[in-house]
């Protein structure tokens, strides 16, 4: 395994530079040291994935042996209503969370970054609900929005607006707490002579949140957009709980949706072709958001270091 | 709200935040300017933080007999314990102690797997290592909802289908993706002349690993146990669809089914809720810095 000296950014002065040449093929790990994680990693995660499409191509209801049956499930999956409802459904939540959750968390952790007195109380509390797993959030929820029991005493689950909002809600209350603390560690880091700049031109506050914060923080947008769109398709276990994906279908999202076509009518091949779309999807919208990061571009971010 | 950006942690604090005076001093002041409509919705927030949070507590509080009858936002007339009682009592202990297997044994697997991968991809840039790098850069995507359905078929051909292996190995693959990008962006900050400097003195890839690079890449090894250490903890999909029996049960699981359980029990079942949050919450108390610290740098970089 030879390493390319060439492609290691050069150090600041000539001294180390000659340094780093003389000792540059020793003291590196062999690329094997990489190998039980990728080994690990490919076993219970991309290979399940490959199995996956497989299994969309068969019927296979989870005891026998899967028997392929070319392109049946998919042209289900073209043809039927709930997913296409489904799929919307997926859309208008991540999307409804992604502003919710965005512009909440944006505006806590930029207060949050300065240093008025109780900031550090307030921060403190505000990360409880974070502790607490979906699951036990979930359930929170599901018996403070009980119509006999609860806080609002109103059927809110019943409805489909009612319970599409709890779960808008739910998420929200969960994860802006994480979604803070990024935008906290984000606004700490922006230099403050723009904003003395700004101020001798006479730029009052809301000019400067709008002309330095907010460009500021494009990055830390970017990665915590990134976050919250993975993460909203892991609002199954809110949607288990709080709603079985009701009323009807009105809020059964993907992963619910594959999870019933599995594991309540072992329909394990529909489930499969559900579950690639989901990954097709993923995995395309984390190369763009990826891209948009700079997350890949690696040499090119230490430089800045 | 801008201002308050500028009060960065490295500035000496000023004692007061009282009015401030004219002029010259004005430009070391006007960060430190109240901003009341941040203020206000600072404390919005916190009231909708802690409705729930206080609910929660009082209706745990109050006697099954009477948890029907009022808002739970009321005070519990006469609180009890009772329910605490009833939960703790119907297994809790076990359900706890599954979880803290896995979260530890997932946590140790993340960090065996990662740290040396992480520091491969950030010391050795041949293309097999940038290659690791890209598969977990796309890894992160992959929802793990996505892959429940072959991985069912695994577990099972695996002989492993309700045991704790189940959750555990799963659980830490998926931990992985974020944990490799974590322990990637803070290896990287360590300076490449120390790495010089020790190889000067012929040291081996494996002690520059033990005596370098672990010791300065502290924070972010403590954010990638926190990361891993939440997700096993919070984990619900893969012990609910890949275990079944009492034996490998973990808490989240253990929630779920108390809701079929306690039914209309809702005080219990808002006292199970409590229980389970109370060990991580132990844990923050503790760790706070260390956690906020770490999740914080997420969005720094």
């Amino acid at each position: 395994m030879t390493v390319t000296v060439e492609k290691t950014p050069a150090p600041r002065t000539g001294q180390v530079h000659r340094a780093a040449r003389r000792t540059s093929r020793t003291g590196r790990p062999h690329a094997a040291w990489a190998l039980p994680g990728v080994l690990f990693f490919t076993f219970f995660a991309v290979v399940p994935m490959a199995l996956a499409l497989y299994l969309s191509f068969t019927s296979w209801d989870g005891l026998g042996d899967p028997r392929p049956v070319g392109l049946d499930n998919w042209k289900k999956l073209l043809d039927d209503p709930r997913m296409t409802q489904s799929l919307w459904l997926t859309v208008v939540l991540t999307v409804a969370s992604w502003v919710f959750q965005t512009v909440v968390a944006l505006l806590l952790g930029v207060w949050a970054a300065g240093r008025q007195r109780n900031r550090a109380i307030l921060s403190a509390v505000f990360f409880v609900p974070f502790l607490l797993s979906s699951t036990a959030i979930a359930i929170l929820f599901y018996a403070l929005l009980d119509p006999n029991f609860g806080i609002i005493q109103k059927d809110t689950l019943g409805s489909q607006s009612g319970a599409f909002l709890a779960i808008v809600f739910v998420g929200g209350w969960q994860f802006i707490p994480f979604h803070t603390l990024i935008y906290q560690g984000g606004a700490r880091q922006i230099p403050e002579v723009l904003y003395q700049a700004a101020a001798i031109d006479g730029a009052g506050r809301y000019r400067q949140f709008f002309s330095i914060t907010l460009p500021q923080l494009r990055h830390t947008i970017t990665t915590s957009t990134v976050l919250m769109v993975v993460g909203s398709l892991t609002y199954f276990e809110t949607v288990l709980i709080l709603t079985k994906g009701g009323p009807g279908t009105d809020t059964a999202i993907l992963p619910y949706l594959m999870y019933e076509a599995g594991f309540k009518t072992y329909d394990f091949g529909y489930a499969s072709a559900i579950a690639s779309f989901l990954v097709i999807a993923a995995t395309g919208l984390s190369l763009v958001l990826v891209r948009l990061t700079g997350f890949g571009a690696m040499r090119s971010t230490r430089e800045g270091m | 709200m801008s201002h308050d950006t500028l009060a960065r942690p490295t500035r000496t604090r000023q004692p007061g935040g009282g009015p401030v005076t004219e002029a010259p001093r004005r430009r070391r002041h006007w960060a430190r300017r109240a901003n009341p409509v941040a203020g206000l919705g600072a404390f919005v927030w916190l009231v909708i933080v802690l409705i729930p949070i206080y609910a929660m507590l009082s209706a745990s509080l109050t006697g099954a007999d009477k948890a029907l009858t009022g808002n739970p936002l009321k005070p519990p007339a006469d609180p009890t314990l009772d329910n605490y009682n009833t939960v703790l009592t119907s297994g809790f202990g076990h359900l706890l102690s599954n979880t803290a297997i896995v979260a530890v044994s997932v946590v140790g697997i993340v960090l065996a797997l990662s740290i040396p991968l992480a520091y491969t991809a950030v010391r050795t840039r041949d293309r097999w290592s940038n290659a690791a790098f890209r598969l977990f850069l796309l890894g992160v995507a992959i929802p793990a909802q996505a892959v429940v359905v072959p991985l069912y078929l695994l577990i099972a051909k695996l002989d492993l289908y309700d045991t704790l292996l189940a959750v555990i190995l799963p659980t830490a693959a998926f931990a992985m993706p974020v944990s490799v990008l974590v322990l990637v962006g803070t290896l990287r900050d360590v300076s490449e002349d120390l790495y010089e400097a020790m190889a000067l003195d012929g040291a081996s890839p494996l002690r520059m690993l033990f005596q370098l690079t672990i010791p300065l890449a502290k924070g972010g090894i403590s954010t990638v146990v926190i990361f891993s250490a939440l997700q096993a903890w919070n984990g619900f999909l893969f012990p609910l669809i890949f275990t079944q029996s009492d034996g490998p049960r973990v808490l989240t699981l253990g929630l779920f089914n108390y809701v079929s359980q306690f039914g209309v029990n809702i005080p219990a079942l808002l006292a199970s809720v409590v229980l389970s949050g109370i060990p991580i919450f132990a844990v923050y108390l503790v760790a706070r810095r260390a956690l906020v610290g770490g999740l914080m740098g997420v969005g720094g970089k």
